[in-house]
Order: structure tokens, then sequence, then C-alpha cells
């Protein structure tokens, strides 16, 4: 029998991705699988002859994660809070930047290369590095509390603007700004990547457009509302989902750090396992609704 | 036409070419400072623990001392290259990181081509399940992750020749396994990057080299590559400076390698026990290491483990920023 075309192309692409196919199946799919399992069951190792055991245990393991256990709830609902505190101003930033750095200027460059060296900095072992520290940790709750707000020129600031506009505006919303302005250095970590993304949409945009519109008598600013942003908004839907998942998924995370404590200390895998499952359907389940409704405010060029 | 001064020209424009020129500049100033403080905080923590490192004891305990240290010394990096083992983790690393980032790299461009170019059943399927390696990275799946590699069956298939699981944790095997089957550290991403690069590229090769009666694989290593250099080097060094840095690979599979990621993490400890073992028995009894010195020893141990990364940064830059551009990530 002789195979057509297509047959033959069907094979050959199976041959090509025939590496990812094995390995998604033996060490992502099982995992997954197992981890569901797990969940559910009560497990016992027995690491001196090689054994390790499931015993069907229902919603144990699940209940105690959310009604017996006292910090996975808060640190859950803490982690989701921060994670709409930090993903805003990274979108901000990220695209700030990248409109500055598209322009052309001297020593650009090197500003490029600062503003991507965090994807280094703020990788792997590197990130909480201080906190991880037994013999630091220690001591970072004292010195938190000897930072008091009133003690740093930020603090004094922070005082003085909160007293002053803070009956006008919203106390509120000025100490939203305000913990932002603070978070900078945490923003400018998280925002590498996403510097990037935004980079290369920028460089997409035709630039006869801007010259049509600046002939017209735009200025930039409009230039930026009405050309930029609707040519730049799928990449902003990009952007949020993975400062998302970056996010979320950081080594130096609540939820991370119980899961490697429960697994790594306690050897506990049933509970760590539904700890991880309920962490993942939460973060599904946000990407889910943040990504439906950025999805309809994107504009589509072509 | 005669030329005209300046001023001329701006009274002719009602002032419009000075309101012009000034905004300029200003907003060049502007732009100028905005920059500069935003580099400084990027790069100030550098700096900080760069200073920190370099000084002699007397200056870490002298509040009159911010930055530049009055007793500059070396003392510190001589003791966190001793104690990090540096030089023999460093080659060891080096290997171990080189030979995995390439593996995967391979992995990674034959499965991007494949998903790129050919049409199979249950192609968006795969694709698919591309993306869930993205969302769902393995430091989520630690548990089973664990037991998986503790008692490594695949399938059931291992124990039928060896009678029982293997152990593939603190194993080179379990790492390079995954390597080869393109499921590493962000292997994901990279195969997303390089499918949407080998998608931009014009068919009508391959088709020409189809006619000539090129085959598919050959087709792909003499026409293909070499046009993908560039792209490949990039996923490389973000295969290379991501599995640098890495503590969860490198504790499940590297723990008893010494690799630079253990050593980072761990010169903090390492320290504190040495304090305790020589400094604080010479003088009689436990006396615990001075904070201020631990957090410069953990400063030590970054920048010293960073150092191999930052050079190839620093040579590879462009690399680095340019591989997303050129495959215009979209949704």
């Amino acid at each position: 029998m002789k195979l057509t075309m297509r047959g033959k192309n069907a094979i050959a692409g199976y041959l090509f991705i025939a590496p990812f196919v094995l390995g998604f199946l033996a060490f992502m799919a099982y995992p997954l699988y197992q981890n569901i399992r797990m969940a559910f069951s009560t497990v016992t190792v027995d690491f001196a002859n090689d054994e390790f055991s499931m015993v069907w245990a229902g919603l144990a393991n699940i209940q105690r994660a959310l009604l017996v256990d006292n910090d996975f709830t808060q640190y859950l609902v803490a982690e989701l809070i921060s994670m709409g505190l930090l993903v805003l101003p990274v979108l901000i930033f990220s695209l700030f930047i990248a409109v500055l750095l598209n322009k052309t200027f001297p020593g650009r460059g090197f500003v490029r290369a600062v503003f991507f060296l965090p994807v280094i900095l703020a990788s792997g072992v590197l990130v909480g590095i201080e906190t991880n520290n037994s013999l630091l940790s220690l001591v970072s709750e004292q010195i938190q509390n000897a930072n008091t707000m009133r003690s740093s020129v930020t603090g004094v600031i922070e005082s003085i603007l909160v007293a002053e506009f803070g009956a006008g505006i919203g106390e509120g919303f000025i100490e939203y700004i305000l913990a932002v302005v603070n978070q900078i250095y945490t923003i400018a970590m998280a925002s590498g990547i996403q510097i990037v993304i935004f980079l290369a949409g920028l460089q997409t945009i035709n630039p006869s457009i801007y010259e049509a519109s600046s002939i017209e008598g735009a200025t930039g600013w409009e230039n930026f509302w009405k050309i930029t942003f609707p040519m730049i908004s799928p990449m902003i839907l990009v952007v949020v989902i993975y400062s998302i998942v970056d996010f979320m998924n950081r080594t130096d995370g609540e939820i991370m750090e119980m899961i490697d404590i429960v697994v790594n200390r306690w050897r506990e895998f049933g509970f760590g396992s539904a700890i991880a499952m309920i962490y993942f359907t939460v973060i599904a389940l946000v990407l889910a609704i943040v990504g439906f409704l950025i999805s309809r405010l994107v504009y589509y060029y072509d | 036409m005669t030329k005209r001064t300046y001023w001329e020209r701006n009274t002719a424009t009602d002032g419009y070419l000075l309101r012009r020129d000034v905004s300029r500049v200003l907003g060049n100033i502007f732009m100028v400072i905005l920059l500069f403080g935003l580099c400084f905080l990027v790069l100030q923590p550098l700096f900080h623990q760069f200073s920190n490192t370099i000084m002699s004891r007397d200056d870490l305990f002298d509040p009159t001392v911010l930055a530049i240290p009055r007793f500059p010394t070396l003392d510190h990096f001589r003791l966190g290259l001793e104690l990090m083992d540096y030089w023999q983790s460093l080659w060891r690393t080096l290997a171990i990181t080189f030979s995995m980032s390439l593996l995967q790299v391979a992995a990674c461009t034959l499965v991007a081509y494949g998903f790129a170019r050919f049409d199979f059943p249950l192609k968006r399927f795969w694709f698919v399940c591309v993306m869930i390696t993205i969302l769902i990275p393995p430091h989520i799946l630690r548990s089973a992750m664990f037991i998986n590699f503790r008692f490594f069956e695949l399938f059931g298939i291992i124990p039928l020749f060896t009678g029982g699981s293997v152990n593939l944790l603190d194993t080179l095997q379990g790492y390079t396994l995954l390597s080869v089957t393109a499921m590493g550290l962000r292997n994901g991403l990279y195969i997303f990057i390089l499918r949407q690069y080998f998608r931009n590229m014009p068919k009508e090769l391959e088709e020409a080299a189809w006619v000539d009666g090129c085959g598919k694989l050959r087709t792909f290593i003499q026409i293909m590559l070499p046009d993908a250099v560039p792209v490949l080097m990039s996923c490389f060094l973000f295969a290379f400076v991501w599995q640098w840095t890495d503590g969860f690979y490198s504790s499940m599979f590297l723990r008893s390698f010494g690799v630079m990621a253990e050593q980072i993490a761990g010169l903090g400890d390492y320290f504190a026990f040495w304090y305790i073992v020589s400094i604080g028995a010479a003088e009689g009894g436990l006396s615990l290491a001075p904070i201020a010195l631990v957090e410069v020893m953990i400063s030590v141990g970054v920048l010293l483990g960073i150092a191999p990364i930052i050079v190839v940064y620093l040579f590879a830059q462009r690399y680095f920023v340019e591989s997303i551009g050129q495959s215009g990530i979209k949704m």
C-alpha cells in the first residue's frame, strides 16, 4: 500500500513532535494524574523498602486545606490580592518603558540591557534569597518593626500626603498609589520579559500611520491613545497572562513555599498535592476570567 | 530667499518655534533624569551588594561608612570561594548546564518544526498541551514529581526489566530524560518561540528542496536550521541562564553535584556553620555569626554565582532582547 502525501506528512509530523509527546505523557500528564489521585488519598512512603502506597481518603485532604488548615486559605487570598495589586502596575510600567525605549536616543542599547537584566536577576534561587536564609528570617521581622513609617523620607512624605489630601480623593486610593511607589523595585524586577514583548509589538506598528495622524494635527498624547494603544492591545493580553502566570509561580510565593515545606519537610504528599491542585485550579480560573475579559477589548488590525 | 535669524522665524510663526524647541529640550532633560533614575533603581541593589562585600568587618559595623569602604578587603570573597568550593562547582555547573541546554534546545527545535510545518491529526490538541506546560510549571506538581522520579516506572515498563522501580532522584539520567523530551525548565516557551519563527519562514524554500528530491529531515537540517541560528542561539542562552539559577530541578536531580544554584542558596548557611565551628569555638562556647556578616556572605554568594552569567549576558545581550521580537508573539 502506498501512503498519500497527507499520510506521509502526518507521520513525519508525529516523528518530529515525538519527543514532546513522550515527555508530556511521562513527565506532565502522568504527574498531573498522580497529583489529582494523591490529593484524594493518604500517601505513605517507605524510603527504606522503596515502596509507597496510596489509600483512598475521599475529600479529607481538600477539607483539611480549605477548612482545617489555618494558613492555606489566608495565603491563597493574600496571594490573589497581591497579584491584583501587582499586575496592573507591571502592565503600565512595562508599556511605559517600552514606549520610551522605542524612541532612538544615545545609550539606548545600554538602557535596554539594564531593563532586561531582571530576567536574570529575578530568576530561580536569586529570588528572595535573603528571606530564605534561616538566620536572616529570624531578624527580618524585627528589622521590619524597627523600620516604622515615620523613620524614612518616603514615610514622612506618605504621612503628609495622607493628611493633606486623604479627605479629598479618598485615603484608600492614595494608600494604593503609595504602595505601588514603594513596590517600584519589585515591579521593575517583574517586568523584564513584558518590556520586550511590548517593544516587539511597538516595532510592528507601521510608522506611516503616525506620520499621517501627525500631519492631521494629532498630538503625541492623542497618537498614543488612538494608535499605539489599540495596536498594542493583543500584546496587553499576552503580557497580563504572562504576568499572572509568572507571579503565581514565583518560587518565593507563600503557597509555593508552603507546598515545599509540606512535601519536602513534612513528607505529607497527599496534603501537598491537594494544596497544589486547589492552587492551580484557582490560577486557571483567574486566567480564564481575565483572558475572557481582556480578549473582548483587544483590537486586531489585520 | 534671504536667511532669517531664529528670532525672526520665531515671530513669523507666532512664537510656535520657540515653544516647540523649549518643550523638546525640557522633554529630553526629563527623559534623561527619568531613565537615569530607573536604571539606577535596577542596578542599585547590585552596587550595594558589591560595596558591602568588599567592606572589612570594621566598616560593616561603622555607621559612618555607607557605600565606599574605608578599609576595602577581599577576605569575604576569598572565604566565599573556599566555602562554595567555587572553581570545582563552576566547571561542573558549566558542563551540566551547557549540555542540558543543548539537549533541550535540540529537542525543542524538532518539536517546534513539527508544529510549524506539518499537518497531522490532533495537532491542536498537542499544541494545547504545550501551552499547558507553560501555564502549569512543574513547581506546582512537586509532590507528584517527587514520587514519580523516586519510584520511576514509566507506565510500568521498567519493572518488567528490573523487577522494581528506579530511583531517578539525584541522578543526571533523570535530568537528561527531561531534557531530551523537551520537558526541562520553561521548554514550552522555547517551543512556542521557535514554532512562531519557523512559521514565518517562506514555504518556497522547502518546496524547492522537495522538488529537488531532498528528504524531510535533510531539508530541516540543511535548509531550515542554518537560517534559524540566531533564534536558536537566543533560546539556548535563555535555557542556559535560567538553568544556571534554577533551584527546583537542581534540588531534585543535582543535589550531590554541588551545582552553582545550590551553592548560592546554601552559602549563608555554610558560613553560619563555619563561623560556629571555627571562630565561635575559638572565642569559647557557641556564638552565632553576626547577622551583618551572614548578609554579606549571601551577597558574596549571589555575586560569585551570577558572575559567569552576567558575563554571558554582557556579550550576548542582543540575542536575549531580540529573540522575542523576531518571533512576533501574538494571541
